[in-house]
């Protein structure tokens, strides 16, 4: 099962809706193409919702904190909304949970960026 | 394909499909032999990323070179071994993924989430590249069904 991929605006931020798995190779590339694409428009407040990602390894991982640096190196800013307790648990081992700017509800993450 | 027997061995090539193949496995076999939701997921996150490791970082995706999965069952223990045919690896020089100056590097974790999930691993060189083990203890539904999740 490969990921895919959706946006829409709410508020002036864009929302990625993902799904599936965020693994080494099509997953990762997805994720990386869909955040790049927004930052070349000009979409600049990005929320990854991963409610519907039920898996994810270290390429994804990695994709995850490539996102978030690219974002944020463009005057961006990312964050991540709903996430599974797969990835919350390894968010959490990782470390990363500190990194990530991490909200459960969909509401009060697009009014965090104003 | 059942692991009836103590011992299955898959020599796969160095491809994407060899990792999720890898996963695929290991997820029937630690299911078969009875490990709990918890583990069943982190042998088959620790099986992909050591996969990975042998197919990315050892072998290159290199046509002319295998990767040798097997999983065998030994007393308590589930004990996984992936052998690739690649330059080796110096563990010396792999950094902690968990220091504040590696926290937003972009790889690094593939080792690191293996001896989270697992209770050993041990990598050391083969005769012909890297040989990856490793090994999660058998917690049966009769030793008190205690979860071996830290």
């Amino acid at each position: 099962m490969s990921m895919k991929v959706g946006t829409r605006q709410v508020d002036g931020v864009t929302i990625v809706d993902a799904s599936g798995r965020i693994t080494l190779g099509e997953g990762s590339v997805v994720l990386r193409d869909t955040v790049r694409d927004l930052l070349s428009k000009g979409s600049k407040k990005i929320v990854l919702n991963l409610a519907e990602v039920n898996y994810i390894d270290s390429s994804g991982i990695g994709e995850l904190v490539s996102a978030y640096t690219t974002t944020k190196n463009q005057g961006g800013e990312l964050k991540l909304l709903n996430l599974t307790k797969k990835v919350n648990d390894l968010l959490q081992i990782t470390k990363l949970y500190t990194v990530f700017d991490v909200k459960d509800d969909e509401a009060s993450a697009v009014k965090s960026f104003k | 394909m059942a692991m009836t027997e103590q011992r299955v061995s898959y020599t796969l090539d160095s491809s994407l499909e060899t990792i999720d193949r890898a996963e695929e496995n290991a997820t029937r076999i630690a299911t078969e032999l009875g490990f709990a939701d918890d583990e069943i997921m982190q042998i088959s996150m620790a099986v992909r990323e050591g996969a990975v490791n042998a197919v990315l970082h050892g072998n290159a995706y290199a046509p002319d070179k295998k990767v040798t999965i097997a999983f065998e069952k030994t007393g308590g223990d589930l004990i996984i071994t992936i052998r690739d045919q690649g330059p080796g690896m110096d563990l010396s020089k792999i950094p902690n993924p968990l220091a504040p100056e590696n926290l937003l590097k972009t790889s690094g974790r593939g080792i690191f989430l293996m001896r989270s999930f697992m209770d050993t691993v041990e990598i050391r060189p083969s005769q012909t590249g890297t040989e990856l083990k490793l090994i999660k203890h058998v917690h049966g539904p009769t030793a008190g069904g205690k979860e071996a999740s830290q």
